[in-house]
Order: C-alpha cells, then sequence, then structure tokens
C-alpha cells in the first residue's frame, strides 16, 4: 500500500504546494516548524480540508477536491497517534485500545489485539485509567489504539515531542517495531534528527511549504548535498544480517557480502539490522590499510562531495554495503586527490558504532 | 406527614416538586442543545441566542411571566395555536412548569455550557480518526465527560424551579391544588393573619428540599468526576 499525497493550501500569507508518495516502511515528514509539516499530516487525517488536492491510500481516495471527494475523518480509517497522546480519561486502557476497534470492519486486515498488547508491553495495564499512567505508558497505549483501529495508515504527529529524553528513549523502539512489523505507510512527521536517522525508511523534507527532497532514507542519508539532520549528525544507514556472534564480544554481519564488526548485539544470527555510521566516525584512505586497529574496512569509489565555507567536507562513498559517508577537511580532500570516482577505503572503529544506533529494519 | 401539613400545605408541596421534575425533565434536552451550540458551533445570531436564553435572568420575573402569558396565553399567538392541538398552559399546572422551566434555562445551559467548553476538542478529533461517527464522539466521549456539568446544571435548575415565584404568579396565578406552588403558598399564608406558623412549615420545607438536592448533586458529581478524571 502506498499513500499519494497531491494538495495546495494557502492560509495566513503562507502557501503549501507538495506532492509526494508514503511507500510501505516509515516516512519521515521532516522539516523545522512552520514548514507546513502539521498542515500535511491533518489534510490526510480530513481535520483540514486543503483548498485543492487529492489524497488516496492505493485505489481508495480520501480526498480529491476537483472530484469532490471528501471522505470524512471517520470513514478515512487511520490510526492517528497524537503527540499528547489523548486517550479518553473515562475510559480503561482496555476501553481506549477496544475504541477504534469497535468501528473497523470485521474483516479489515490487521495485527490481533494479544499481539499488539504484548509488542507494546502494555498487558498490566490494561484495567487500568490514563490517569494512573505515566508519560511512556500512555504514548505505549495510545500507539496500540491507533493500531488497533486497523487502519490503512498510520498518522503520527511529533509523538514523542512532549516526553523527556528517557521516555523518548523508551518509546522509539517501539516505533522501530512497528516499522518492521506493519504493512502499511506510516506518516510520521518529525523536526528530530534522532527519529529521522532511527525511524525513517523514506525521507519527505518539507521547507516553507514546499518539499524539498523526497526519496528512499538510504539515499538521502547518504547525500553528502542534503544532510536533514545537520553536518554534525550527518551520518550513512546499512543493512546488515547478524552472521555470528564471536566469544571475545563482537558481532560480525554481513553488508553487500563484506564483512562487518560490531559490539555485541542482543538479536539473533540471521537477523537482518539497520546500522547508523555517524559521518564523523569515518576515515578514509586510497591504499587498504594495514596493521591498524579499526577492524572495519569497506572497499569503495566516491560517488559525491559536498565543501561548505568552513574547513570541513562530506563525501559519500559507493560501497558493496550501500553508500557510507564520511566527514573529512578540506585539506585532506585535496591531499588525497579524492573526486567522483576515487577508489577509496572507508575505515571505521568498531566500537564507533553506537548501539543505539543499531536497531532491526525491514 | 398529612396531620403535621394542612391538605393545602401538602398540596401545594407535591405540585412544586411535580411542577419542578417536569421543568427540569423537559428543559434539559434542550438545554443540553443550545449549551453545546453555544459551547462549539459557530453561526450568525449566536450572541442573540445566548442573549435570548440568559434574558429571563435579568428581566424582571414579573416581565418573563406576563410575556408568557402573551405568547402562551390562550389568547397568545404561540397559546392559541397550541390549544387548537389541546395543550393549554394558561392557569394550568403545566403552565407553572412552563414558567419555571423558562426562569431556570439560563442556570441550566450555563452549567453545561461551561461544562462542554472544558472537554478538549482534541479528545473528540481523536474518536473521530478512530471511526466513530460524529452523534457517537458525542455518545461515547463528550456526554461521559460533561455528565458532572449536567448533574449540576438539572439540580440547579431544579432547586431554582422549587423557588420560582414572580413568573409563576403572573403567568398562572395562584390557585390552590391547580397552581398554587411552594412559594405562591407561602406568601398566601403570609397575606391572612395568624397563618405564620403554616408559612414558617413551608419554609423548612421548602430549605429542606434545596438543601438535599444540593448535597445529592454534590456527592453525584464528586462520583462522577472521578471516574471521568481517570483514576
Amino acid at each position: 500500500m502506498t499513500l499519494s499525497v497531491r494538495l495546495r493550501h494557502g492560509f495566513g500569507g503562507f502557501a503549501l504546494d507538495i506532492a509526494f508518495e508514503a511507500p510501505p516502511g516509515l516516512t519521515v515528514l521532516f522539516g523545522r516548524s512552520g514548514s507546513g509539516k502539521t498542515t500535511v499530516i491533518n489534510a490526510v487525517s480530513g481535520l483540514l480540508r486543503p483548498e485543492s488536492g487529492r489524497i488516496a491510500v492505493d485505489d481508495t481516495v480520501l480526498l480529491d477536491r476537483a472530484a469532490r471527494i471528501d471522505l470524512p475523518v471517520h470513514r478515512r480509517r487511520l490510526g492517528y497517534i497524537f503527540q499528547d497522546a489523548r486517550l479518553f480519561p473515562h475510559m480503561s486502557v482496555r476501553q481506549n485500545l477496544g475504541y477504534g476497534r469497535f468501528f473497523a470492519p470485521r474483516a479489515a486486515p490487521g495485527l490481533k489485539p494479544d499481539r499488539v498488547i504484548e509488542m507494546l508491553g502494555i498487558g498490566a495495564l490494561l484495567d487500568r485509567r490514563p490517569g494512573a499512567l505515566s508519560g511512556g505508558e500512555k504514548s505505549r497505549v495510545a500507539i496500540g489504539r491507533a493500531l488497533l483501529a486497523r487502519p490503512r495508515i498510520l498518522l503520527a504527529d511529533e509523538p514523542l515531542a512532549a516526553l523527556d529524553e528517557a521516555r523518548k528513549a523508551e518509546i522509539l523502539p517501539y516505533f522501530e517495531r512497528l516499522r518492521d512489523e506493519v504493512q502499511i505507510p506510516i506518516l510520521y512527521v518529525s523536526h528530530s534528527a534522532t527519529e529521522v536517522a532511527r525511524l525513517a525508511t523514506t525521507i519527505v523534507a518539507l521547507k516553507a511549504g514546499r518539499v524539498e527532497r523526497a526519496g528512499p532514507a538510504r539515499d538521502l542519508l547518504a547525500d553528502p548535498a542534503f544532510t536533514p539532520t545537520g553536518i554534525r549528525d550527518a551520518g550513512a544507514i546499512l543493512s546488515a544480517r547478524i552472521v555470528a556472534h564471536h566469544p571475545d564480544g563482537l558481532t560480525e554481519l554481513d553488508a553487500g557480502g563484506q564483512p562487518l564488526l560490531l559490539p555485541r548485539v542482543a538479536q539473533p544470527e540471521g537477523q537482518v539490522l539497520r546500522i547508523r555510521i555517524a559521518a564523523q566516525d569515518v576515515i578514509l584512505s586510497r591504499a587498504r590499510p594495514e596493521g591498524l586497529s579499526a577492524l572495519n574496512i569497506l572497499p569503495g569509489t566516491v560517488a559525491a562531495i559536498r565543501t561548505g565555507e568552513g574547513p570541513g567536507a562530506l563525501v559519500s562513498l559507493q560501497t558493496p554495503a550501500g553508500l557510507i559517508l564520511a566527514r573529512l577537511t578540506r585539506r585532506s580532500l585535496d591531499a588525497m586527490q579524492l573526486a567522483p570516482g576515487t577508489p577509496c577505503h572507508a575505515v571505521m572503529k568498531t566500537v564507533a558504532i553506537a548501539p543505539d544506533a543499531v536497531g532491526p529494519a525491514r | 406527614m398529612t396531620g403535621w401539613l394542612g391538605p393545602q400545605e401538602w398540596q401545594a408541596v407535591a405540585l412544586s416538586l411535580k411542577v419542578s421534575s417536569l421543568a427540569t425533565l423537559v428543559s434539559l434536552p434542550l438545554g443540553l442543545l443550545v449549551a453545546y451550540a453555544l459551547a462549539r458551533w459557530r453561526f450568525p445570531g449566536r450572541q442573540l441566542l445566548n442573549g435570548i436564553v440568559h434574558l429571563p435572568l435579568i428581566l424582571p420575573p414579573v416581565v418573563t411571566g406576563y410575556l408568557l402569558l402573551l405568547s402562551m396565553g390562550t389568547q397568545g399567538p404561540v397559546g392559541s395555536l397550541l390549544k387548537e392541538a389541546g395543550i393549554i398552559f394558561a392557569f394550568r399546572w403545566t403552565g407553572a412548569a412552563l414558567a419555571a422551566g423558562t426562569m431556570a434555562f439560563p442556570l441550566m445551559v450555563r452549567a453545561i455550557r461551561l461544562s462542554i467548553e472544558a472537554v478538549d476538542p482534541k479528545l473528540e478529533q481523536a474518536a473521530l480518526t478512530l471511526g466513530a461517527p460524529r452523534p457517537l464522539v458525542f455518545a461515547t466521549v463528550t456526554l461521559p465527560l460533561i455528565l458532572p456539568g449536567i448533574i449540576a446544571g438539572a439540580i440547579l435548575a431544579f432547586a431554582k424551579a422549587m423557588g420560582e415565584f414572580g413568573a409563576t404568579i403572573t403567568f398562572v396565578s395562584n390557585i390552590p391544588g391547580q397552581t398554587q406552588t411552594l412559594p405562591s403558598a407561602i406568601y398566601s399564608f403570609l397575606q391572612i393573619p395568624g397563618q405564620e406558623g403554616a408559612a414558617l412549615k413551608l419554609v423548612c420545607i421548602s430549605v429542606a428540599i434545596a438543601m438535599t438536592a444540593l448535597l445529592a448533586s454534590e456527592v453525584l458529581a464528586q462520583r462522577i468526576a472521578k471516574r471521568v478524571a481517570g483514576r
């Protein structure tokens, strides 16, 4: 299933004119506040009616102003996860979870309640009321409630923004699971670099009401010209399958035929991981380095280079494992005579790959 | 009870309870609708509706009663139509209920409206996104959350109806056994020398009923508020 959105809307001297597609997986609608993210998600949900546009999930048209189709909110079959959990205070957790399910068609596909409750770890909360839940628990129940409505698409409007850092770290993995388990598109509004890096499979970057860039996260995050998360936090993501857990505490992975060593991860062998490699943790070398303590060396060729005003530069490297992004100085760039097409090696310290940058991948 | 109270006094108490109950029950759905409209809908004439609803609160009750007599009396434009349909308000106990309901209406609307305004519309939006049609959103989310306000409004209206005097006596007069409510009866007894004792008994009953209603509403509202607060 794919969500396709095309809409135009103006309000208060601000014009929104965008078009994008959200395939299955998690599409992060990324941009600063005021870029139009929330307007887009509210138009998709039907809480806001855009001046013109068309919104559809595969063949199901939710809105088409030209054809005078405008499905009311309650018939769009969405799962909307709000920033404030918006649980019904007069209902128990169980009743909250059952609310959307009650209105969903029986035949609609979706995860079973038991599975959702287990996935979100909310089994012990079922008889409690929202007033007795912590912030993180509320978030999890809100995710479950949206999911159990058997939606065609999931919408999340900065679901972590209201939580403190510890709660964010607690909830983020649930969104990773969600991304990897549900087969429907998830449209996730965020302005957080961490969330983009950890969660996105597709990125739609908005700027002043326009789509600045859109595409698979793998490509966009490794594009030196883009860096939606800022130069400092730039980093590419790779997929790698766990080959073996070694007795010395390392986990060996296979990334496009290349071995990759990581500090021990919890997932079992055979599992595919999504690994984020920060650009500033990558060293480039023209010759294959030897006698080096760093364990991970990926051969490749320079794909693109971006130099800015300052002393730094970003280089993307096409390797068998995928695109890798490296941050280095312009001085090194000149000394190594790097240009697109130059063969090169990316060197990464094993311990530099932070455990929180590793998660399951779809 | 009948030994302590004379038949006329007993009639007045029973009639007042009947009149106030009818006034409260009938005006409740209308009060809910008006309160919801004033709290949530933006429509032309909203301020006008607000003004009309509050009019009985600021007009002298005698004026409200006279206006009711003019419009709803058997000769009045509305009253004559209703008379053909077999509904007569003037000088009947139903007319006393109409007068009491009219006077109590603004208090009821205010209490319910405040509770509706306290409900976060975002909760209703959330219910919509979960697939609930509007009427069911109201029934399953809004209504349970405003129940304390509805109870408070109903009790307030009931108490106001019990005490209504000016509009009632103007609209339906003071006929023992027909339209003589508690306050009218107290007034009548006070007009006759030597009847202060009977008046005082009715005053005590009046106070007791009002206090009981108030306490009952407090207990109920607290219990519901606890449930609604989600703990």
